[in-house]
């Protein structure tokens, strides 16, 4: 179901709205966890330290290792990224830019042919 | 009528939650297009609001249970290495596609994109509902912000797509079979 819109109704939610910077943070440090995963995949298949590395869960072999330093990257960036600009109003368009491309970047690059061009 | 372990892992991830994300994210999509667009002419109301919080939730629920189950119950009976000397390769998937040039690239190509596109699901939708939980209809009013969640989810569905078009085509293959068999349904 849903209301009509209204002035009034606008000013009030514009007065609630929080600032810009806790939903670029989210954005942003979600591209780099992305974009990270793409380079952990790659470099843990052409280093061979890294694949041993990456080996967390033996039964799982690298991907274990890959995945949760991908997820640690990603929590990593988003408490910095939010902490820095949580108050703050942050021009949204180059940050979900930028955000947007890292997450496409890591689609292309952990498709194998592309991956296996590095 | 009977069914092994490994298949029935298999069977839930792949069509319980791998298939019940994809259903649920067209519907994401759709709404968060549709009701939190700048343009609408129509306020959501707060009922619906926190129906979308709870529907993202989830969501991102469902893509990190089936990425965990993937990468930690079914991968491993996936890659199993079989002992030296074995020429019945039917328990091990991974050496089954492997051993023939019709089949291997279902592996070097399907399960290798597989393993690792799946992980952008769970980032992608966990960040949409985190945004979507401060935001809610205020979305409205941060166009690029909107905007980005809705890439992300595409993003997610798209991913969400490809790992689970490879999962059917793999199971096709190669399936991951074998542990205990549960006997569901006794024959006439």
């Amino acid at each position: 179901m849903s209301v009509p819109a209204s002035p009034i109704a606008s000013a009030e939610q514009a007065a609630a709205a929080p600032p810009s910077g806790a939903g670029a943070a989210a954005i942003l440090a979600a591209g780099i966890g992305a974009f990270s995963l793409a380079v952990f995949a790659i470099a843990g298949d052409k280093i061979a330290a890294l694949k041993s590395f990456f080996t967390f869960s033996r039964p799982t072999g690298p991907l274990s290792g890959v995945t949760t330093c991908t997820v640690a990257a990603w929590l990593i960036a988003w408490a910095a990224f939010h902490g820095l600009w949580r108050r703050r109003e942050i021009a949204i368009k180059p940050v979900a830019i930028a955000a947007v491309v890292l997450l496409v970047l890591s689609l292309l690059l952990t498709f194998p042919p592309i991956a296996d061009l590095f | 009528m009977e069914i092994s372990v490994r298949s029935l892992w298999t069977l839930t991830h792949g069509m319980g939650f791998g298939a019940l994300y994809l259903l649920a994210c067209s519907g994401a999509l759709i709404e968060l297009w549709r009701r939190y667009s700048p343009q609408g002419d129509v306020l959501p109301a707060a009922r619906d609001e926190s129906f979308m919080c709870v529907y993202l939730a989830m969501m991102a629920v469902l893509a990190w249970v089936a990425v965990l189950t993937g990468t930690y119950v079914i991968y491993p009976w996936y890659r199993a290495a079989p002992p030296p000397g074995t020429t019945d390769l039917a328990g091990f998937p991974q050496r089954l596609l492997m051993a023939s040039p019709t089949t291997g690239a279902w592996h070097s190509i399907g399960m290798e994109w597989k393993e690792h596109v799946a992980w952008l699901v769970p980032i992608s939708i966990t960040m949409a509902a985190a945004v979507f939980f401060q935001y809610g209809r205020n979305l409205r009013r941060h166009a690029p912000l909107r905007s980005a969640v809705l890439c992300f989810t595409l993003v997610s569905f798209l991913a969400a797509g490809v790992a689970g078009f490879f999962g059917a085509m793999l199971v096709k293959h190669a399936p991951v079979e074998g542990g205990p068999t549960l006997h569901i349904v006794h024959g006439e």
